[in-house]
């Protein structure tokens, strides 16, 4: 009972506005300008309306780049960005904001990144925040908010955090310092340390340990009051440096570093919000006490149980890869949206043979053919691709006039600095098969043994 | 507010220190390998001889071009062959270095685009016009297949080949066709030699990691060469792997007995590359093989398959060579006798390709400039 009790005044503890309504407007412009800058690199046309073909996430092929009106579809998501940093029609802004930015994920596998996975998460958890209710176009009544509406952000940085953390306990990363040894000593061109300690053997294994120590603490460094100044200190200091030694990371350091600012005070809050007014000359009040909410609705009570389930599907899915058989390094079954970043160098050759088993000829695809640079370097390594991919080429050359299709592939990749093996089974037709969550047996296991704690 | 100025001010900092990686660090003398003398030594003494000695051949055979003009017999026309095969072997050692100036004018294909295109050339000799320098279409119409073409396809044997340019001495199109376009190897060649000498200390010094750094140019146009101009074009097209046996897609299709020759040359400018050995002579400098065994790992030593990565490459090619070794010198005759012999040297090739672009590349740490990845 008592812990029932615990439980009701904790979700009845209510907290003053300004964390949410800062959160909302910082993350707003960062979603705002990694559409931009994505926008302005021309990466729009070179990844989602230049290429002939697009890999889908299954169940997902229905969603394709929609040939010019993409610049249309990401036009609405920076609008959508505008609003929700505005505070202007929060709630229809920020659901417009999560199905238009997930629905250009979900455009081509290819482009998959954690911290667009990131952002997608945030905002669906943001749709049920009341993130709007101060410093916004939308607040009237300057009401409080509960306490557990900041904390639901908090746990969603702690979850990333930890699940990152904890995919760095391999032998890989841990014993071998791989791949940041690879990595690393490419970095030579890094001015004043990188001709000089990133070509250390034991700088490697400091980055990995350290990387590793550092996701699995920072969490509860931020969590605590007294360790929090420090534990920011190190947020800055650590996605700098990865911003430095990693420049095509883009956005990911900037989202992080600004997420942690959600585990200081809110007086704090109050005084960047504060800043933000004066550097805008914004005429917003101030507000010397804010209301008390009246939390009856029915509507708000059956938020909790939805972000519950959200979370357990957060704290669940990452770990499905230990359902699979096989070295996730290499099969990557269960790899995607689990938070495992840069673990993996991998590299790949990849070639298609289409056989015509009634005429008995045969064809050798040119990728070039179909797909981008890029689509062919993420393909080459990444088995559920080149499956579709095969059964893409299939149906191409069934209707150039093939007959009874058979499509092989010969597949070589090299994981983490490894000598490069035989990736696909070459006597497995690809054509038969189906794109599914089952095991994939036609991949040929890796010879060495990667032991991790996920 | 001195929060919000430190994280800003960082910020801006971070940013501006990404920023400022540029191509052209000069590469400082330190514990790590020293590339720029990789690059001196490939300069130096691989690329910048081998284009000399290339012209100094192709020179050579302006030359017995023009005694062939002015006397045309057997034996000038021999001495004009003997030294087109002569100049074609030369050739082997540079077309993998598709850079700067040659890759702006298509150098590569200008010179080596094979089967050539015959209905195009007897249009051009016919007087219809044309632009050899900025029309795609006739790249397939000059070069070395060209010359081939000109050279020893145009008869049964050299008496009926003398014929045609016996024809009208003195303004002869076919033999004025032939002028054209050795003339225009001959200028083309100049103008990249000129590249090369006059850029050569920029492309030393241009030793960084971006895509287009020099050290990132040589080892993605070496494993493309190597992928596409060597194992496709001179054995795999030919030997049916892609779609149908294509022994008209040999190189030399109508001298027919150096398809092996010039297979064999390739392979050895490709070795030599690799290993940083001077163009002239035997001597080994700083390559590709040298900078692989200071970057190769290790670690996984105590897996059963590994051998230095450095070897294994070498090993890959002295295996294609085995395996080229027991082709007939006309590919031809071999594709139609026993193509399994083609297909096997293919195979002994394959396995250099797929180290060079899965272990090379990706030990090379080669950035990929054109998209954000998070290595995932």
């Amino acid at each position: 009972m008592i812990i029932y009790k615990k439980f009701i005044e904790y979700f009845n503890e209510e907290v003053s506005p300004y964390s949410l309504s800062l959160y909302r407007i910082g993350f707003g412009v960062l979603v705002m300008f990694s559409l931009l800058r994505f926008w302005l690199k021309g990466n729009i046309a070179t990844l989602y309306i230049d290429p002939t073909f697009h890999f889908s996430y299954y169940g997902f092929s229905w969603v394709k780049p929609l040939g010019i009106y993409t610049y249309l579809l990401f036009a609405v998501c920076l609008i959508s960005a505008f609003l929700v940093i505005i505070g202007f029609k929060y709630r229809y802004a920020i659901v417009v904001l999560f199905l238009s930015f997930t629905y250009i994920e979900l455009m081509d596998k290819t482009t998959y990144l954690n911290h667009y996975y990131l952002v997608s998460c945030i905002s669906f958890l943001m749709i049920f925040l009341p993130c709007s209710s101060y410093f916004s176009f939308d607040s009237k009544q300057n009401i409080k908010v509960p306490k557990w509406t900041v904390d639901s952000l908090k746990f969603m940085i702690i979850i990333v955090y930890l699940y990152a953390g904890l995919a760095k306990i391999n032998s890989d990363w841990l014993i071998h310092a791989q791949p940041l040894k690879i990595w690393l000593r490419a970095k030579y061109m890094i001015p004043l340390i990188g001709e000089t300690l990133l070509q250390q053997n034991f700088s490697y294994y400091l980055f990995s340990w350290g990387g590793m120590i550092y996701d699995c603490l920072i969490p509860f460094l931020l969590l605590n009051k007294k360790t929090r100044n420090f534990a920011f200190f190190m947020v800055i200091a650590f996605h700098i440096m990865t911003r430095v030694l990693f420049p095509p990371i883009g956005m990911f350091p900037y989202i992080m570093i600004f997420s942690c600012i959600i585990f200081f005070d809110s007086n704090l809050h109050k005084k960047v919000l504060d800043r933000i007014k004066n550097l805008f000359r914004l005429k917003i009040k101030d507000v010397e006490k804010f209301k008390s909410i009246n939390n009856n609705s029915i509507r708000k009570r059956s938020i909790i149980p939805i972000l519950t389930l959200f979370f357990i599907f957060q704290i669940i899915f990452p770990l499905r890869s230990n359902f699979y058989k096989g070295e996730l390094f290499w099969t990557e079954q269960g790899y995607r949206f689990s938070w495992r970043v840069m673990l993996v160098e991998k590299a790949g050759f990849t070639t298609f043979k289409i056989i015509d088993n009634k005429n008995n000829k045969f064809h050798i695809v040119d990728n070039m053919e179909f797909l981008t640079p890029f689509q062919e370097k993420q393909m080459s390594f990444q088995p559920d691709m080149i499956l579709e991919y095969a059964h893409y080429l299939g149906d191409t050359y069934k209707k150039r006039g093939f007959d009874n299709v058979s499509v092989y592939a010969e597949s070589y990749v090299t994981l983490n600095g490894r000598p490069s093996m035989r990736f696909i089974d070459p006597k497995v037709d690809l054509y038969k098969l189906k794109n599914d969550f089952k095991h994939k047996k036609w991949i040929i296991p890796i010879n060495d043994d990667i032991k991790s704690l996920l | 507010m001195r929060f919000f100025k430190i994280f800003i001010s960082i910020a801006l900092i971070s940013f501006s220190i990404s920023c400022t990686e540029n191509d052209n660090q000069q590469n400082s003398t330190s514990d790590n390998y020293d590339r720029s003398a990789l690059l001196t030594n490939v300069v130096d003494n691989i690329i910048i001889p081998a284009h000399q000695r290339f012209q100094e051949e192709l020179t050579l055979l302006t030359e017995n071009l023009s005694e062939f003009n002015s006397n045309r017999d057997i034996e000038t026309l021999e001495n004009l062959q003997l030294q087109f095969v002569e100049t074609y072997k030369y050739w082997q050692h540079i077309e993998m270095f598709n850079i700067g100036y040659a890759e702006e004018i298509y150098y590569a294909s200008k010179m080596n685009i094979y089967p050539t295109n015959v209905s195009r050339i007897v249009d051009n000799i016919n007087g219809e016009s044309f632009d050899l320098d900025n029309n795609p279409n006739q790249y397939s119409a000059q070069g070395f297949p060209a010359l081939d073409y000109l050279l020893f396809g145009l008869g049964e044997n050299n008496f009926e080949i003398l014929d045609i340019y016996l024809d009208n001495q003195n303004d002869n199109p076919t033999l004025n066709y032939l002028s054209l376009l050795v003339a225009k190897m001959q200028a083309n060649t100049t103008d990249v030699i000129n590249y090369w000498t006059n850029n050569r200390q920029e492309f030393i010094n241009s030793s960084g990691n971006s895509a287009s750094s020099s050290l990132n140019m040589l080892a993605n146009d070496f494993v493309y060469y190597y992928e596409k101009g060597f194992r496709a074009n001179k054995i795999g097209i030919p030997a049916g792997v892609w779609s149908g046996l294509l022994p008209q897609n040999v190189e030399a299709f109508y001298k027919k007995d150096i398809s092996k020759i010039l297979a064999k040359e390739a392979l050895t400018a490709c070795t030599k590359f690799f290993n940083g050995t001077h163009f002239n002579g035997q001597f080994s400098g700083d390559g590709f093989y040298d900078y692989l065994a200071y970057l190769d790992d290790t670690n996984y030593s105590n897996s059963s398959m590994f051998i230095g990565l450095n070897d294994d490459i070498v090993s890959s090619f002295s295996n294609a060579e085995e395996k080229i070794n027991l082709l007939d010198d006309n590919f031809i005759n071999q594709i139609e006798s026993n193509n399994m012999q083609m297909l096997e040297a293919y195979d002994a090739i394959q396995y250099g390709v797929v180290r060079l672009k899965t272990n090379m590349l990706s030990i090379l740490g080669i950035s990929v400039d054109y998209y954000d990845a998070d290595g995932d």
